[in-house]
């Protein structure tokens, strides 16, 4: 579903700031994998998203989605594989428009977008059914702008807009990270059953291990620009805290410094 | 009285010019200074069309593909050359300044620059409707109306602000339209979020240029109208167009509001109307001249960016002392949030 090839990315090159943000990743994903993704802060989580996304470019390497090879496609391009929610709440909806109206938008993610009404009746039929999973209520307001939303209910929105057309591999970037702890659980409640109802193939970031551990079927562990642990998928049930902070010191021979990673 | 019409008239002219400086600086939040040199593109394409000789409805429409050209170009001088918005806007504008002496100076035999072109004795859209229109003879039965409820002045015409009005009219409901289709909702989220709307795989790039591109289409369009409409063409006539633009959608969305796109785009219109029939006003006024406008121009926008500030503030302070003087006259301590929807 999902390959990265020898990807490679420095930062600032031939400059003092100079920064190995990946350093020769390789990683697959099957169909239906639901992949989460640890790391202290500068490990190159976030640069591995931006690259699969196409924000960012690879130096050297190559990513495969669906078998077609991405890694010159631009950002907007991609998107038609692509589902993504972001860590900020505000970056995943239009905040002038209405619900409907970015639903409308996020529905024509992988057509192309011609003139018709963005909203019709079937649409909105549909837009009201797919809401309805969140249990938020948000079917009931379908003509609020996004900007009235709280940031709990915008990345939960978020979160419908990047699933509801089934994209081949969804993106998500510690999106339940600037969000307080009860609507993080209640996020990660969500992101579960969406991904499971649709058997999406995941990737996700997080700062939270317990998260980590308590979704998806693969694990794996990044430190300066590496993939340094890989948990599969049998041995990842059953894995605790502990466990990978020891995993760390066994393979890095230094304590890991994070309490953030720890408590998220 | 009689004053008054004319600005109408021009006024619902102005409106289209308005449309478009709506969406980009409103709907694509860029702040596009191309109108002021695409105005007289439209003015000038459509004067030396007709007065070579062209249909005045194919002189407009040539006007309106120019203006569209013109935005195209500061689009793809912003995202394809990666200049900024405003400069974009200001190099085409004064790149226009020379062109638009150039076309109007294909209408003489070796005329490199010509600075005006007079429409005197041409076809132009009104008196093509006017033709028509006369010989309905509705014009007389309005003004006798008028004349016996006792109104002095009455205007030679009607015929002149229906064609308008229907022509305003009639854009206002496509940019309606045009604005909840699949690439409009696209161009707005543009506006409005540029990362999200790329993670859903549009370009913006493209979406910019196509924006720029239909609203100078609309500005040229009322560059055009009001070349016939005044029966010249003229390299001034677009000199702070874009703050007249600007100050129609501000005065009509302070107005009128900006709940949903249909109200907007009416506040937009009804907002170019008002903006004239205060510039009529004001040339009313002895000590004023009309070099003075540029300046009461300037000055009509600076209130209406500020004045809904002072009132907003004063509302909240309002607001805030009265909570205060209701909370200390019952000792309530301060309310505690309750929790309800968990997301709320």
């Amino acid at each position: 579903m999902l390959k990265l090839d020898r990807i490679n990315k420095i930062f600032n090159e031939g400059t003092p700031d100079e920064k190995i943000a990946l350093d020769n990743i390789n990683l697959r994903l099957a169909p239906g994998d639901f992949v989460t993704i640890i790391g202290s802060n500068g490990a190159g989580k976030s640069t591995m998203m931006n690259m699969i996304s196409g924000a960012l470019m690879p130096d050297f390497g190559s990513v495969t989605i669906d078998s077609n090879d991405v890694t010159r496609l631009p950002e907007y391009k991609r998107a038609h594989f692509i589902g993504r929610v972001f860590q900020d709440p505000m970056a995943g909806t239009a905040p002038a428009m209405t619900i409907e109206e970015n639903l409308a938008i996020a529905y024509s993610r992988n057509q192309k977008r011609g003139l018709r009404f963005g909203v019709d009746k079937k649409r909105r039929d549909f837009f009201r059914t797919s809401l309805e999973r969140l249990h938020l209520n948000l079917e009931n307001r379908l003509t609020a702008k996004v900007g009235l939303l709280s940031g709990g209910e915008r990345q939960a929105l978020s979160l419908l807009m990047a699933t509801f057309t089934k994209p081949s591999i969804l993106l998500l970037d510690e999106h339940t990270a600037a969000l307080d702890p009860s609507r993080a659980d209640l996020i990660t409640k969500l992101t579960k059953e969406l991904v499971e109802a649709d058997n999406l193939t995941t990737l996700m970031v997080t700062h939270n291990m317990q998260q980590a551990l308590d979704l998806g079927n693969r694990l794996i562990m990044m430190d300066k620009g590496q993939i340094i642990l890989e948990v599969s998928e049998d041995k990842k049930p059953g894995l605790t805290i502990p466990d990978l902070m020891t995993e760390f010191e066994h393979i890095r021979g230094e304590k890991m410094n994070s309490d953030r990673a720890l408590l998220g | 009285m009689l004053a008054l019409f004319g600005s109408v008239e021009q006024g619902i002219i102005y409106a289209i010019m308005a449309l478009g400086v709506y969406l980009t600086f409103r709907v694509l939040d860029f702040p596009d200074l191309t109108v002021d040199g695409s105005f007289v593109t439209g003015a000038a394409t459509a004067a030396m069309m007709i007065v070579l000789g062209y249909n005045p409805l194919i002189a407009t429409l040539a006007a309106v593909i120019a203006g569209f050209i013109a935005g195209c170009i500061t689009g793809l001088l912003h995202t394809k050359g990666k200049i900024n918005p405003l400069l974009s806007g200001i190099l085409m504008m004064i790149a226009l300044y020379s062109i638009n002496l150039r076309i109007m100076g294909m209408t003489r035999e070796g005329g490199a620059g010509v600075s005006n072109v007079p429409l005197l004795n041409t076809d132009t859209i009104f008196t093509m409707f006017q033709n028509f229109w006369g010989s309905l003879g509705i014009d007389d039965t309005i003004s006798n109306m008028l004349r016996e409820m006792g109104v002095e002045s009455v205007p030679t015409t009607y015929g002149t602000v229906l064609v308008v009005l229907i022509i305003t009219i009639i854009i206002k409901f496509i940019a309606d339209w045009f604005l909840k289709t699949e690439v409009g909702l696209a161009i707005r989220a543009t506006g409005d979020n540029k990362r999200m709307i790329r993670s859903f795989s549009a370009n913006t790039d493209r979406l910019i240029i196509l924006g720029l591109g239909l609203s100078n289409a609309l500005v040229a369009l009322a560059g055009a109208l009001i070349a016939q409409y005044s029966k010249f063409s003229d390299i001034q006539m677009g000199v702070g167009m874009i703050v007249i633009g600007l100050a129609s959608v501000i005065i009509g969305e302070a107005i009128f509001g900006t709940k949903t796109i249909v109200r907007t785009t009416f506040a937009v219109v009804a907002g170019a109307v008002i903006y004239r029939m205060i510039y009529a006003f004001a040339l009313r006024v002895d000590f004023l001249d009309t070099g003075d406008m540029k300046l009461i121009t300037a000055f009509i926008v600076i209130l209406a960016l500020v004045v809904p500030q002072i009132i907003d503030k004063q509302k909240e302070k309002k607001r805030k002392a009265k909570r205060m003087a209701e909370r200390n006259a019952a000792h309530i301590p301060a309310p505690v949030e309750q929790g309800g929807n968990p997301l709320a």
